[in-house]
């Protein structure tokens, strides 16, 4: 997949198709791999990879390189497309400066999920028909995929991109038994005092590096209104369990209805807090309360919090609940 | 910094009975930017507002924070107290301590703290006010009328009467709507051209009044006072302005098997038409999809006999650009199409029809010269069966879940005019219920049963079967006597739902108007505002807004009129200063803020901005209209980015409140 | 258990939109019925106003519970507006719950400008609620405590 890909890209650099291309670059290890922007042929030749651990969602560096002169082109795997969808929808994008190529996608693994299973000194992965061949120090070890995948790619919704003016490699179908809202369901159950504690001990671990906007591709905003000082929420650092909780609260809110699930946030968190739990909340109760709604399908649907039913739900719903 | 001072009402002993108003002076004298605090009897009274100014004066006050009754109550008398001292009126701030503390609160003690903590979020408020000056726009002194109908033509002549210029724009040739087609008009049975062909003569008589028949409004920009539209006329292939009128052309066109849509398809006519003898403007009009000229370049018949020389087979459609500083929505209805109501037989029989077609049969212009005949084989029925509600009042989905309202009326009066002139006749009635609240409605109705012997049978048909000897079976049930009935008609009638006129959606989207469901325009208040929409400068005539009867849509005419006179006889708009304001530099023009909008305030466009090493960026960002803008700030919190606030209830404003309530 | 010797009075603030419930708190007032002092109004246009960030400041600053009161669903002065606030207060106060923070302290009322009646009574109502969970403990800010 890795050559057919620099090869297209090599292409469409060279006959002027596109001027940039967004790719994935390996870092100082073969599991660090960084997204990064390719202008020559010569530059994907050196640097660019597709691998295992190329887990990162490119759509959102669009918002930057799009504006430069000349057509931009990136690779979206089928989750990656539904957050460069939804920024067309939200005109962060200029869908005519972009031209997206679709790479199939069978998930993507975790360096520390395999690390998990004692493997170490990696120095290389590759992937066929669901298993991994870990190039390591100490030899080649082989696992399955299934067991080491990252989470967004563990509870996979589709793998069938949304919209892509090319695609490489073959499309996927839809994941009919994906059940990613079994832990936000397994919360649910549990006793506010339970909750207050499971989520506590998870938000306490916040360091406030604010890794999980800066990745987020629904968090676009020219100035977050955490770096505005006028907006009256603007923080720093965590310094207090409220400001773990409000930062969480306001982020999650914010991409309310605009989260498509990519799943970067909990990936990129380096205190390991599964701040997908809050977004799948939001996108669980959307599609409960006011019908099944996925952002970045559909470009012309309404974003549920700029829509209403006059029949729409009351927010003592809420106190109905788990009142059994 | 501010300069603030705090003002304490007494209100008699309204708030000094459970409040400690020295108290409450005292304690907010030490609040920071107070520069001034006291407390006197009566605020709102002469010499109250006197020390209110002097104090402004005197203390070179920047902001006023007045501690008294509710801001519904004096906000804006202490603004002009404020504004005649020279301060800008909205450096003024209310705590409410009559309604919302001393009226509530018995206990001096907590009553006198409330108070205190309302004045400091007030003081906290004012703190942060902005001095606001109230936008001012023109207004074009010209309206717009959308639609020739009855509601349509009234609202014209109202506006033309108070000496405003006035346009109507009609799809059809002719201005009248759907009253031309009426035979007789409940309760009174005069007869529906003798009262609107004379008002139709009125509008083209009238020098104020311009009429576009044959045209469509095709784009509108701009916003309350100051609207563009562009109108589409529609080529006619006859010059107007030559076009005597005289017919000749219409008698001797060869191509007679056009259905004469004026008459529902009851009858033919020509393909140049005039669709009836009273039309205004009275010219004729080549209907493009039967012209053998327009068609294959083979006639000119109507070019040859026609002696203005009108006649103009190059015709295109032509655009013009009007300004109008209101418009009035009067697009009015149409039944809806019977195609999903297989078992009234509607298709299948000639002889099953609907009540407007009903209209035509008996109108002496009519297919029939008023004589009522079967279409079928042109007999005259002795039997006739009325089914109400056919699409009204239904869950089905086939239908309309609204009741059309007019239908239990022309019922009655098609029944007790056809008992008139036809004493030999049965006429049945099925109904759900028999709606008649209205002026001498229901004596009307009751007249119809009782002198004119029509028999009223609760109850739906369920089924109307053609029989071969042309009679028409009608299955239903009588709900009242518990059984079922079948009727053999000669005739039967169905009362179709009305449903707004399909060109409304579009229009409405192009009016940023808002519509329900039903595709009926919304109000702005469905009681106190019911002939304007919420989108300013945007007004509602006739059945374009509900089912409505002619002397209600009338009504609504002249109100819609008395409120676009309202409007253009101002020279400038004042517009609400407390308007939503986007910042630029944070906007990221993502249009969530566009799509709460409920007045259609907000506009994007693209912009360049400073990039980084002297280049220049192109983003697209949101501002706001504000003379269209309402202060709701629905797009406040839409805005993921805090770029839309709402001026004078801005963000650091209501967090400034809460701060200093919860300190 | 313990017993506190001062009454724990907790701080409510009442966002109340400026046609309706503002106007049914003065009725309230005019009809002179009591509801207790521990009620803060203030004033906003719309409920559509409210920033889910003016709630959690509110609880960050000290309020025991937060009640926030509009035109009923389709009497909105700006037509549309408490639509949106109850799509967003819905989704919110279930994200509280979701954390574990009490559900109860969080409330959305339709008060119209003549249920003075029905104003009185909500806040009463909210008040006990509220008095009976004490003080706001899982959402405040220690730093803004006295």
């Amino acid at each position: 997949m890795q050559e057919i890909m620099k090869k297209r890209a090599s292409e469409l650099l060279l006959d002027g198709t596109v001027s940039r291309v967004i790719g994935w670059k390996a870092g100082d290890f073969v599991y660090d791999i960084t997204p990064a922007v390719f202008e020559s042929a010569e530059e994907i030749e050196k640097d660019f990879v597709y691998t295992a651990f190329c887990g990162a969602n490119l759509s959102k560096y669009l918002v930057k390189e799009s504006k430069k002169p000349g057509k931009t082109l990136v690779f979206l795997k089928p989750c990656d497309s539904y957050s460069f969808a939804q920024l067309v929808k939200e005109h962060r994008v200029n869908r005519d400066s972009v031209y997206a190529v679709a790479v199939e996608c069978r998930g993507k693994a975790d360096v520390d999920k395999i690390r998990d299973c004692g493997v170490k000194g990696i120095c290389g992965i590759s992937e066929e028909n669901g298993t991994l061949t870990v190039d390591t120090v100490y030899g080649d070890k082989t696992l399955p995929l299934s067991e080491v995948m990252l989470e967004k790619c563990a509870s996979c919704k589709t793998r069938k991109h949304a919209v892509y003016d090319e695609l490489l490699g073959e499309e996927g179908e839809e994941v009919a038994d994906c059940d990613r809202f079994g832990k936000v369901r397994e919360l649910e159950s549990m006793t506010p005092e339970e909750r207050y504690e499971f989520w506590r001990g998870e938000l306490s671990r916040c360091i406030r590096c604010n890794a999980c906007r800066n990745v987020c591709p629904a968090c676009t905003c020219e100035k977050c209104v955490f770096d505005n000082d006028n907006s009256g929420i603007a923080q720093k650092a965590a310094a207090d369990s409220f400001e773990e909780n409000m930062f969480h609260i306001i982020r999650a809110f914010h991409v309310a209805g605009r989260c498509t699930d990519c799943g970067e946030c909990t990936r990129v968190c380096p205190q390991k807090i599964p701040l997908h739990l809050l977004n799948r909340k939001f996108i669980k109760d959307i599609n409960e309360l006011y019908g099944d709604y996925q952002a970045g399908a559909d470009p012309d649907t309404r974003p549920p919090l700029t829509d209403f039913r006059t029949t729409d739900a009351e927010p003592s719903i809420v106190y109905r609940r788990g009142e059994k | 910094m501010q300069r603030i001072g705090v003002f304490v009402c007494h209100c008699g002993t309204n708030i000094a009975g459970t409040v400690d108003v020295k108290a409450v002076a005292e304690a907010l004298k030490s609040e920071p930017g107070v520069v001034f605090s006291t407390e006197y009897q009566y605020m709102c009274s002469e010499a109250g507002q006197n020390i209110i100014k002097n104090a402004i004066r005197e203390h070179q006050l920047t902001g006023v924070v007045i501690c008294s009754c509710s801001p519904r109550m004096h906000e804006a008398t202490f603004r002009k107290t404020a504004s005649a001292a020279g301060l800008n009126p909205y450096m003024v701030e209310i705590a409410n301590i009559r309604e919302q503390v001393s009226w509530i609160h018995k206990d001096m003690k907590a009553g006198t703290e409330k108070a205190i903590i309302l004045g400091r979020a007030a003081i906290a408020k004012v703190s942060l006010n902005a001095p606001l000056i109230p936008g001012e726009s023109p207004v074009v002194k010209r309206a717009l009328v959308i639609g020739g109908g009855i509601a349509g033509i009234q609202t014209a002549l109202d506006i033309a009467d108070a000496g405003f210029e006035v346009d109507i724009v009609e799809k059809e040739p002719t201005i009248g709507g759907k009253m031309t087609q009426l035979d007789k008009t409940f309760p009174t049975l005069d007869c529906a051209a003798c009262i609107l062909t004379p008002k139709m003569v009125d509008c083209a008589q009238n020098e104020k009044i311009r009429i576009y028949s044959y045209s469509e409004v095709s784009e509108v920009k701009g916003f309350v006072g100051n609207f563009t539209v562009t109108i589409k006329k529609k080529a006619r292939y006859v010059d107007e302005l030559k076009c005597t009128g005289c017919g000749e052309c219409t008698e001797k066109c060869p191509q007679k098997k056009v259905p004469n849509a004026f008459n529902l398809g009851l009858d033919n006519r020509r393909a140049i038409y005039i669709p009836f003898a009273q039309a205004v403007p009275k010219v004729a009009t080549i209907d493009a999809d039967y012209c053998n000229m327009l068609k294959n370049g083979k006639c000119g018949v109507c070019a040859k006999v026609c002696g203005a020389g009108a006649i103009d087979y190059k015709q295109k459609d032509s655009f013009i650009e009007e300004r109008y500083g209101a418009i009035v929505v009067a697009t009015g209805f149409n039944p809806i199409k019977l195609d999903a109501y297989e078992e009234y037989g509607y298709k299948q029989s000639k002889d099953v029809i609907t009540s407007l077609e009903l209209e035509r049969l008996m109108n002496a212009a009519g297919p029939n010269g008023g004589t009522l005949l079967r279409p079928s084989d042109k007999t005259h029925p002795h039997t006739i069966v009325f089914v109400q509600c056919v699409g009204s009042r239904c869950d089905d989905g086939k239908g309309k879940s609204y009741c059309s309202k007019i239908c239990c009326m022309y019922t009655a009066k098609h029944a007790m005019l056809i008992r008139e002139k036809y004493p030999d006749t049965e006429v049945y009635v099925f109904y759900i219920d028999v709606r008649t609240p209205g002026k001498n409605f229901d004596e009307f109705y009751r007249r119809a049963v009782e002198e004119y012997g029509v028999h009223y049978i609760k109850g739906m048909v369920g089924k109307v079967a053609p029989q071969p000897d042309g009679k028409l079976l009608v299955q239903g049930s009588d709900l009242l006597a518990d059984e079922q009935l079948r009727v053999e008609a000669d005739l039967v009638v169905l009362a179709a739902a009305i449903e707004p006129d399909k060109t409304a959606r579009s229009l409405g989207t192009m009016l940023t108007a808002s519509m329900d469901t039903n595709d009926f325009f919304t109000e702005a208040h469905p009681k106190l505002r019911p002939v304007e929409s919420p989108t300013a400068g945007i007004f509602l005539s006739g059945v374009c807004q509900g089912p409505k009867d002619i002397p209600e849509t009338v009504s609504q005419a002249g109100a819609a009129a008395s409120k676009v006179i309202g409007l253009l006889a101002k020279d400038k708009l004042t517009c609400n200063p407390c308007v939503a304001h986007s910042d630029e530099m944070l906007c990221n023009g993502c249009s969530a803020c566009e799509k709460v909008c409920p007045y259609g305030a907000i506009t994007y466009s693209d912009k360049e901005f400073r990039g980084p090493n002297r280049t220049t960026l192109i983003r697209r960002v949101a501002s706001v209209n504000d003379a269209v803008c309402q202060g709701c700030g629905a797009c406040t919190v839409a805005c993921p980015s805090g770029a839309m606030d709402l001026k004078g209830f801005s963000n650091s404003q209501i967090m400034a409140e809460v701060d200093a309530i919860c300190k | 258990m313990q017993v506190n010797n001062t009454e724990f009075k907790p701080k409510i603030v009442a966002f109340c939109c400026n046609w309706c419930s503002y106007a049914g708190a003065d009725l309230a007032g005019t009809n002179r019925l009591q509801y207790p002092a521990d009620v803060k109004i203030i004033r906003v246009p719309c409920s559509c106003r409210v920033n889910p960030i003016f709630i959690l400041r509110a609880f960050q600053r000290g309020a025991d519970g937060v009640i926030l009161c509009g035109c009923h669903p389709g009497d909105c002065h700006y037509t549309t507006g408490n639509y949106y606030a109850r799509r967003r207060m819905t989704l919110l106060f279930s994200m509280l719950d979701y954390l574990g923070i009490e559900k109860e302290r969080t409330r959305v009322e339709w008060v119209s400008a003549a249920e003075g009646a029905k104003f009185a009574a909500t806040m009463n109502e909210f008040v006990q609620t509220v008095t009976k969970l004490g003080r706001n403990r899982k959402l405040e800010d220690l730093r803004c405590r006295k």
